[in-house]
């Protein structure tokens, strides 16, 4: 079933570049390159894991795909969705409908605003709240934490309330942009588990973390990107032993300097914190 | 809790500015006897005497003082030496038609201001954006005097569209002026401190709607689908608007102090007018009376303001 649906590209990003245009001293303008000739993909039902340094420019990509770069970024490439090419005007109107977003740092919540009701942005008005309310319950909060602040609550039970807020019906992309750091193993584990089932409802999942062990566990390919470069794409399978079926020097290396690896190969799998350096 | 604190802090500020005006009026070169017996010659050395100790002016400083607040609370603010009327009758009137003014034009200047502020931010670099900019720092540095001049001249000497001055058609009794002709001639003194109020909310807005729409919980809303409306009304409207309210309650005093002079250009029988009379006239009680109520008006927008800011925003309500 899995294998019928992956053959299907739901989202494609081929020669990917971004640019920042910047003011250096009086009139000069230059552009910093960073991110250079990247290519992706994402097929329906498919976890895609997008691993990179702090800084290789993961968020940007995930922007970049949104639509929702910043004013002074300069972009090139082709991205196609739904093998159509997707262009700004589709990326608004596929946004918060097809294409979910889960951002990176809780500061993506407004802070005046009750989380509860951040939650129900995107839902039809009349059946929000009780929508708003079976999301919570499903991830582990509190009816009442629909009343409070952002401020007020915990940096797991925020991760909690970004996932309640993009999970829609019809979505087909979720990118998530590091969903995971912050919260307890429990919850982590449920984090992925809920990626893992949207994707095995036929939607598509980017998930960009520094957490190689916790992506292992639900991807089905891992992109390796190192300056804003692709470095390789791998089946999640070719991470094991000592990275023998890995292309590139660097995955290799990232996969043997994981504590797990370098420590002892019994415990490899189970940690869950294996960090990109 | 916070709001407790903010209170203490209000009256203890009204009791400063109470001993500061009392202090004034103390050491003013204009002596209350001096100026009573001038006009009236024909006193004797002991009635002046009788005189000041009805007043209170036999005691010290400090009694005196105690005395004078006293009266002020219990709403008691003696006579004024130019009407020969009890101060408070004169001033009741007088505040009325004075909060009538400064009451229109906040509100006008801070919903326009405000509004303006916050099209420019979601315009930002587009052509309306240059021209409220442009509109705002001309504006800036518009004295208030100046503008009502103008205000004058075009649109009641020119073009005859509204009154020239005074708060009502000359030679008409009080009680048969309607309520349309107070509006007319409530237009041009409304329309000089409105428009000298606007431009300091725009910037304010703008720039405080600029920063809310460059942050990281607006790009969020935009990847989640919401559109320009939904941005303002969800997350703008909501992060902008205290700061926004808390700038046009401090800007009461300067309120005041521009309502001064536009009461005194169109001649508008308001407290800044009678405050102006009051001084060149050296009627100090009245004076004290009108410097001691706006400073109490004054303090109050300020902890209204604050409690506004406590009541709204929840990170500062659980301090
Ligand atoms: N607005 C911007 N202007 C200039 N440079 C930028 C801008 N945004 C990002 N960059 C640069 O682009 C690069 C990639 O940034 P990005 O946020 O995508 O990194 P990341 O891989 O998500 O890192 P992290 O794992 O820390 O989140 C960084 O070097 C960053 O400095
Ligand atoms: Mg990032």
């Amino acid at each position: 079933m899995k294998d019928k649906a992956q053959s299907e590209t739901l989202l494609s990003v081929d020669n990917l570049s971004i640019g920042f245009s910047q003011y250096i001293g009086g009139l000069k303008r230059r552009t910093i390159q960073v991110i250079v000739d990247l290519n992706a993909s994402i097929g329906h039902g498919e976890v895609v894991a997008v691993v990179g340094a702090s800084g290789s420019g993961k968020s940007l990509l995930a922007h970049s795909i949104l639509g929702i770069l910043p004013g002074n970024a300069i972009m090139s490439g082709r991205m196609a969705y739904g093998g159509e090419e997707l262009t700004a005007k589709r990326q608004a109107a596929l946004r918060g409908k097809e294409i979910a977003f889960i951002p990176q740092s809780v500061n993506f919540l407004d802070p005046l605003l009750r989380v509860g009701k951040q939650a129900r942005i995107g839902f039809d008005r009349k059946t929000a709240a009780a929508r708003q309310r079976e999301l919570f319950l499903r991830f582990g909060l509190k009816e009442k934490d629909g009343d409070l602040f952002p401020f007020e609550l915990s940096g797991g039970m925020l991760r909690r309330t970004l996932f309640a807020t993009c999970v829609r019906e019809g979505v087909k992309l979720i990118i998530a942009d590091e969903p995971t750091p912050g919260i307890h193993p429990e919850a982590l584990n449920e984090v992925l588990t809920q990626l893992r089932q949207l994707a095995d409802s036929g939607a598509g999942v980017m998930l960009i973390t520094h957490d190689i062990m916790s992506a292992l566990k639900i991807a089905d390919r891992v992109v390796v990107i190192k300056d804003g470069r692709t470095v390789e794409v791998a089946e999640a399978s070719a991470f094991e032993g000592q990275g023998e079926k890995l292309a590139a020097e660097y995955t290799r290396n990232l996969w043997r300097a994981l504590p797990e690896n370098d420590f002892d190969l019994m415990f490899a799998g189970d940690g869950g914190n294996g960090h990109v350096a | 809790m916070v709001i407790a604190l903010r209170t203490v802090r209000a009256l203890t500020l009204i009791v400063g500015m109470s001993v500061l005006t009392f202090a004034l009026m103390h050491f003013s070169p204009l002596d209350p006897i001096t100026r009573y017996v001038s006009s009236d010659p024909r006193m004797s050395p002991e009635q002046i005497e009788k005189l000041k100790i009805r007043w209170g002016l036999d005691k010290g400083p400090v009694e005196q003082y105690f005395i004078w607040a006293g009266a002020m609370l219990r709403g008691d603010f003696g006579t004024s030496r130019l009407y020969r009327t009890p101060v408070s009758d004169i001033i009741k009137g007088r505040f009325l038609m004075s909060l009538a003014l400064m009451g229109v034009s906040w509100v006008l200047s801070g919903v326009i201001g405000y509004g303006l502020g916050a099209l420019a931010a979601f315009k930002r670099g587009k052509t309306s954006d240059k021209v409220i900019r442009w509109f705002s720092y001309v504006l800036v540095s518009t004295p208030a005097f100046w503008l009502a001049l103008i205000l004058m001249l075009v649109l009641a000497v020119w073009f005859h569209l509204f009154p020239v001055g005074l708060a009502a058609p000359a030679g008409v009794l009080d009680a048969n002026v309607t309520f349309a002709q107070r509006l007319w001639h409530l237009a041009l003194p409304v329309m000089t401190l409105s428009v000298i109020g606007i431009a300091n909310v725009t910037l304010h807005t703008r720039e405080k709607m600029v920063d809310i729409l460059n942050s990281e919980y607006v790009l969020f809303a935009k990847a989640r689908g919401e559109s320009s409306w939904s941005v303002f009304w969800n997350h703008g409207f909501r992060n902008s608007v205290l700061p926004a309210i808390t700038l046009q309650f401090a800007y009461f005093s300067e309120l005041f102090g521009g309502s001064v002079l536009a009461e005194d250009v169109f001649s508008y029988p308001g407290l800044g007018n009678m405050l102006t009379v009051a001084g060149l006239g050296g009627d100090l009680p009245l004076f004290g009376a009108i410097v001691l109520i706006s400073g109490v008006f004054v303090f109050l927008g300020n902890l209204v303001a604050d409690i506004v800011c406590v009541i709204v925003d929840p990170r500062i309500r659980a301090l």
